[in-house]
């Protein structure tokens, strides 16, 4: 079992061993959480503080069930009504919290980056709950997870990525992470919702729906943004739809066992059909936010041991 | 009257491409054929004496910052620097866009800095791209060139105005090219890296859109013009063509594209946040080029101060820029172990070119020229600690760079400057 790591900041910097070892032990705690008993005792005495500069429902309630089934005392702080409004810089609040001795920070804030920043001046774990339009690693695992029990491996499998792919984060960390374990990655979108630059990150870039769905094993869908649509990116939502939403006939081009995900929170006739959403024969976005809870609990009891075994003076 | 005999030197002459070793005799604070026999002898043991540089394009952020830096921390940042002449931008607070600004930072200068300072003044009130400055008496009182930085003037009426009233008063013209639309809001340049770290970017056709306009409209008014802070290849060819039609245009860049790429970011480090942002290894590799063939005339520091707090913010937020008066020799010099640019060439674009372009004295090892001097070991290895910067702000992306290069001795008419009297350094 490998996980070498003192903060989970992003997927780039892991290896396909630590997106192994995180997948194997996520998929213990799915069977702790569908048990009768949900409760484990491996952040018992922790402190977990969830920081969220940026709204959030599903993954700050994800991450708190994880901290929470574990043990951990976890806090969750509103930033958006907080010292920052106030003008203490990022760094600062930094700084405040980590003299109160948490042990694991989980940060989510709308500028790249960020979270990088905060993570060189705290002592404790600190987990990427999403920055800017940098990364989201815990939705990449729990996509990654969701896959491998969808399809039995995470290997050798047709994954299209559709939708706005230039301001999304978990589109990233999807890319890099499926890439890592040698998938075959198509992004599907409008061009001008495709970042510069995507055609050298190993993957084929297509704005045809037929043609990237193309015996697909695993369609992704993203949300589209639509407070980031002000600029004018696509002319309408229903020219959108019509292009690029997914629905019946578009994922006909796919393998007939492909499966459909959805990080959420879905813009049902826009960029996902609602009755293809709900069929749970194709769609397996409700089992997406199950993984979710587990995955993050993996993630943070793997980092608990780290910070354990440095406190102890293993090398980590 | 005071004589000086720099013995035993290899003579760094911008009008020369050989190098070959011997002595520089200064009298009165002039270059001359010889030197009485009383002259001051300073040994100089075959190190490179070469005119002083001339810094087009220096933040001095003073009024307005001058927690950031002011005209005596510069003027010693310079000093150090090998820097004998700051020519400074306006782009302070208030800008610099009156004879009564103009008079106030001109009497800094005068009283705080050691060395020359020239002063460049705002082509538009307030740099707000609406209305020309008194380009006649700002011209009276001392400035050298106009131009409202890294601001457009976008209403392209105003630019012809203002271009046209200065080319009848003989005034350089300097803008920053970009096309504000596209460039607005990026922090990086577009492409892989920039994808991947989730930043807005540019592409550098925004820089080549922006020479374009700016070259019509030079072409239409007859303006003398220089582009400054190029960054990019795209934008090389218009400068080409510009040039082969005999317009009267120049260029600059600044070190930092010379010598770094967008990749030296890394993990969001912000002092490698620049504007325009660090391009990509092939725009750089351009650059050199350009500058090694002619086409670029001018390297430049543009020295732009930042304080702690405006750096220690997610990359987005933080400030642009970075401080290089005292990194640019040494930075220069990675391009002449390099291999890309001889000595000689690199003064031709650090001292020769910037003081014809802009009017100015020196620039040359020619008798008659003033004898403002920079003395240097271009082998001498180093480890930059930004803390021992002369500038008041250590925003140098040079931080713990391992480099070649150092000044040895800085004279500014006749009169050495540095090392510092109240130093205790060699020599």
């Amino acid at each position: 079992m490998t996980f070498a790591k003192r903060h989970l900041l992003g997927i780039e910097p892991l290896s396909p061993d630590e997106i192994r070892t995180l997948l194997d032990v996520s998929d213990q705690y799915v069977d702790l959480n569908r048990s009768d008993r949900k409760s484990g005792q491996a952040l018992a005495g922790k402190t977990q503080i969830n920081m969220f500069f940026e709204n959030s429902t599903r993954t700050q309630a994800s991450f708190e069930i994880a901290g929470l089934r574990l043990g951990a005392h976890v806090m969750n702080m509103a930033m958006q009504a907080s010292s920052i409004k106030k003008g203490e810089t990022l760094i600062d609040t930094a700084l405040t919290l980590n003299a109160m001795h948490p042990d694991l920070l989980v940060v989510r804030h709308p500028q790249s980056g960020a979270v990088n920043l905060l993570a060189e001046k705290v002592n404790c774990a600190v987990l990427n709950a999403g920055d800017g339009r940098h990364e989201h690693p815990t939705q990449a695992l729990l996509d990654a997870l969701t896959i491998r029990r969808a399809k039995g491996r995470l290997h050798r499998l047709t994954i299209a990525i559709c939708g706005d792919i230039a301001h999304s984060r978990v589109a990233r960390s999807n890319i890099l992470l499926l890439g890592k374990m040698e998938n075959r990655v198509r992004l599907v979108g409008p061009p001008t919702l495709i970042p510069s630059g995507a055609a050298d990150w190993g993957v084929e870039v297509t704005d045809d729906m037929s043609a990237g769905l193309a015996d697909a094993d695993v369609v992704m869908m993203l949300r589209l943004q639509k407070e980031r649509m002000d600029g004018g990116f696509i002319p309408s939502e229903r020219e959108y739809y019509h292009r690029f939403g997914l629905d019946p006939a578009k994922l006909r081009a796919a393998k007939p066992d492909a499966i459909v995900m959805h990080p959420g929170p879905m813009n049902r006739g826009v960029e996902i059909d609602g009755t293809l959403a709900d069929d749970i024969n194709r769609s397996v976005i409700q089992e997406q936010v199950e993984m979710g809870v587990a995955v993050r609990m993996a993630a943070m009891d793997l980092l608990a041991r780290n910070v354990a075994a440095e406190a102890e003076g293993v090398m980590v | 009257m005071s004589a000086t005999i720099f013995r035993g030197a290899q003579l760094i002459d911008p009008d020369h491409d050989d190098t070959g070793v011997g002595d520089l005799c200064v009298v009165g604070g002039v270059i001359a054929n010889e030197a009485p026999d009383d002259a001051v002898v300073i040994d100089c043991a075959g190190l490179c004496l070469a005119p002083g540089i001339i810094d087009v394009g220096v933040k001095v952020s003073e009024p307005g910052e001058r927690h950031k830096e002011s005209y005596r921390t510069a003027g010693r940042a310079a000093a150090a620097g090998g820097v004998t002449t700051m020519v400074t931008r306006p782009d302070t607070d208030p800008a610099i866009d009156t004879p009564e600004v103009l008079e106030f930072v001109t009497r800094r200068a005068r009283e705080t800095a050691p060395v020359r300072v020239a002063h460049m003044a705002a082509l538009t009130k307030g740099r707000d791209g609406r209305e020309m400055v008194e380009v006649g008496f700002l011209s009276d009182a001392g400035a050298v060139a106009f131009t409202d930085c890294d601001r457009v003037i976008t209403d392209t009426k105003v630019f012809a105005r203002a271009l046209t009233y200065a080319q009848s008063l003989d005034a350089l013209v300097i803008a920053h090219p970009q096309d504000p639309g596209l460039s607005r809001g990026a922090a990086a340049t577009s492409g892989k890296f920039a994808s991947l770290r989730g930043l807005p970017a540019v592409s550098p056709m925004a820089e080549r859109l922006g020479l374009e306009r700016d070259l019509a409209m030079v072409e239409m008014t007859g303006a003398a013009y220089h582009a400054d802070n190029l960054s990019s290849a795209a934008a090389l060819p218009a400068l080409e063509r510009a040039k082969s039609a005999g317009l009267n245009v120049s260029a600059g860049v600044n070190i930092h594209h010379l010598t770094l790429n967008e990749l030296d970011v890394g993990d969001y480090r912000t002092f490698f946040k620049l504007k325009p942002p660090l391009r990509s290894e092939d725009d750089r590799l351009a650059l050199v080029e350009a500058v090694a063939s002619g086409l670029i005339d001018i390297i430049s520091s543009m020295h732009t101060p930042q304080d702690e707090e405006s750096k220690r913010l997610p990359f987005e937020e933080a400030a642009s820029g970075a401080v290089a008066l005292e990194t640019l020799l040494p930075a220069s010099m990675r391009l002449y172990h390099a291999g890309a640019l001889s000595l000689p060439q690199l003064f031709r674009a650090l001292s020769a070119n910037p003081a014809k372009r802009l009017g100015l004295s020196g620039g040359s090892l020619t008798p008659g020229a003033p004898a403002d001097l920079v003395l240097f070991d271009p082998d001498a290895p180093f480890v930059l600690d930004r803390f021992t910067l002369q500038s008041k702000s250590k925003n140098t992306p040079f931080d713990e760079a391992r480099m070649q290069g150092r000044v040895k001795g800085t004279w500014v008419n006749g009169a050495q400057v540095f090392p510092f009297s109240d130093d205790h350094a060699d020599l």
